[in-house]
């Protein structure tokens, strides 16, 4: 298989003025992936779908992924002058990045038995703006993972040729799998509640009291 | 002595000397419990061990339960064998108010008793108990064949016992209980309502 830059390069070619970007994936797996604009995402799928060299004929997994508003901290070493004497300070610079939604698909050659490249597609924001081109007329088998984005992450996919949740019932308005969904409280007693069970635990329960006279219990002694 | 039974003593004196003696509530239950007819459906592992139960080798036919119906008209038996989850409860509850009384409830599994492993997930019901009567409680995950055949023999128990007359009779009997329990709706967040309180009030909790 060609490196992602070539593709990438390719790609470019094929599709005008598409903008990709590579992602870098510095852990283990080493997979990088393709983030492709939304204008032109359906010609670069179609591109690597068709080109004899790359013919990504199976698109294994479609998936989301939330993100919420963050702020990222960098450090920087700049050269300042104090007292008349260079030295190098660090400075810190917040970044902040808004949140969005994406859909991660992992594609595969059978043809070429080559594989897996991973292109990502990004929403303008969580609300609003969470809408994408549906690669469904490319690939038929996302059809149901992006309806299962769709009603878990509320991704809402553009030619896409049949909408609808899939999991949850029609009816239900939330999305499960956003970070900041939170569900119904309807807790009932556990156990052996702990992490977030704990939490909601002590909301319906009173906690147990630290002493409930067992510490005064020990071995008998000569 | 109550109306309709007669002494133990005298009975089995009368069956020593080949007089065999019995009553219509008696002969009415042993036909009963050895011809309970479950519905035929699974939700999920636990339909497996189910299956399991009604074949050779465990073989649920000698207590007279194989003939799983495939609709719940002709059906006395409710096994809900597997998880529960919120988009399938109402139709679990549309299944038993179309069972004709005297109808019976085996809840299979930790899943279906309250909800297992997933109980703190969003889409899965804490147990069918919130919306309709359970009459055995099978807990396991999944319960062996063997626990659901004693299951079926608790409930056997329990239908021997049941009074057709006076104050203690079955509930099904009785003409002002109604046998059919509303059917959950699809809300924006949850079932509406999420639990009937009918059948299920929450557990409380108490400490001395």
């Amino acid at each position: 298989m060609e490196t992602l830059e070539q593709i990438k390069n390719r790609a470019e070619l094929a599709a005008h003025g598409a903008k990709i970007d590579i992602i870098v994936n510095s852990g283990p797996s080493q997979q990088s992936s393709l983030l492709i604009d939304n204008e032109h995402a359906v010609a670069v799928a179609q591109f690597l779908r068709d080109h004899p060299a790359l013919s990504f004929d199976f698109c294994s997994n479609v998936t989301g992924v939330d993100w919420l508003d963050r702020t990222i901290k960098k450090t920087t070493k700049v050269k300042q002058t104090v007292d008349g004497v260079e030295k190098e300070v660090d400075q810190t610079s917040e970044e902040k990045i808004s949140g969005y939604l994406e859909a991660v698909y992992h594609l595969y050659s059978m043809k070429l038995k080559h594989g897996p490249i991973i292109i990502r597609m990004r929403t303008a924001n969580r609300t609003d703006g969470a809408k994408l081109p549906s690669l469904t007329p490319v690939w038929r088998s996302a059809e149901l993972q992006e309806r299962e984005i769709f009603d878990l992450y509320g991704i809402h996919f553009r030619g896409h040729p049949d909408l609808r949740r899939i999991l949850m019932w029609d009816e239900f308005v939330d999305h499960p799998m956003r970070k900041d969904y939170a569900p119904p409280d309807d807790f009932e007693w556990e156990p052996t509640p702990h992490d977030d069970v704990l939490e909601r635990a002590k909301k319906h329960y009173e906690p147990r009291p630290q002493l409930d006279g067992a510490e005064q219990i020990t071995a008998q002694k000569p | 002595m109550n109306e309709g039974q007669i002494d133990e003593s005298l009975r089995s004196e009368l069956q020593r000397q080949g007089v065999w003696v019995t009553s219509m509530q008696e002969l009415y239950n042993w036909g009963r419990k050895n011809s309970i007819w479950p519905l035929q459906f699974g939700l999920a592992c636990c339909a497996i061990e189910m299956i399991a139960t009604a074949a050779s080798r465990y073989d649920i036919a000698r207590f007279g339960g194989e003939v799983f119906r495939p609709s719940p008209r002709q059906a006395d038996l409710m096994i809900v064998a597997g998880t529960v989850t919120k988009k399938m409860a109402p139709q679990i509850v549309r299944l038993y108010n179309q069972m004709p009384d005297p109808k019976y409830v085996i809840s299979m599994g930790a899943c279906a008793i309250s909800g297992g492993p997933f109980k703190q997930g969003y889409n899965v019901l804490k147990g069918i108990d919130r919306y309709i009567p359970v009459d055995v409680y099978i807990p396991g995950c999944p319960p062996r064949p063997e626990a659901l055949l004693h299951a079926f023999m608790e409930l056997q128990h329990k239908i021997d016992s049941q009074k057709l007359s006076g104050s203690e009779k079955a509930e099904f009997l009785k003409p002002e209980q109604s046998s059919e329990f509303p059917v959950p709706a699809f809300g924006e967040h949850d079932l509406n309502p999420p639990a009937n309180p009918r059948t299920y009030q929450p557990p409380k909790l108490e400490r001395v």
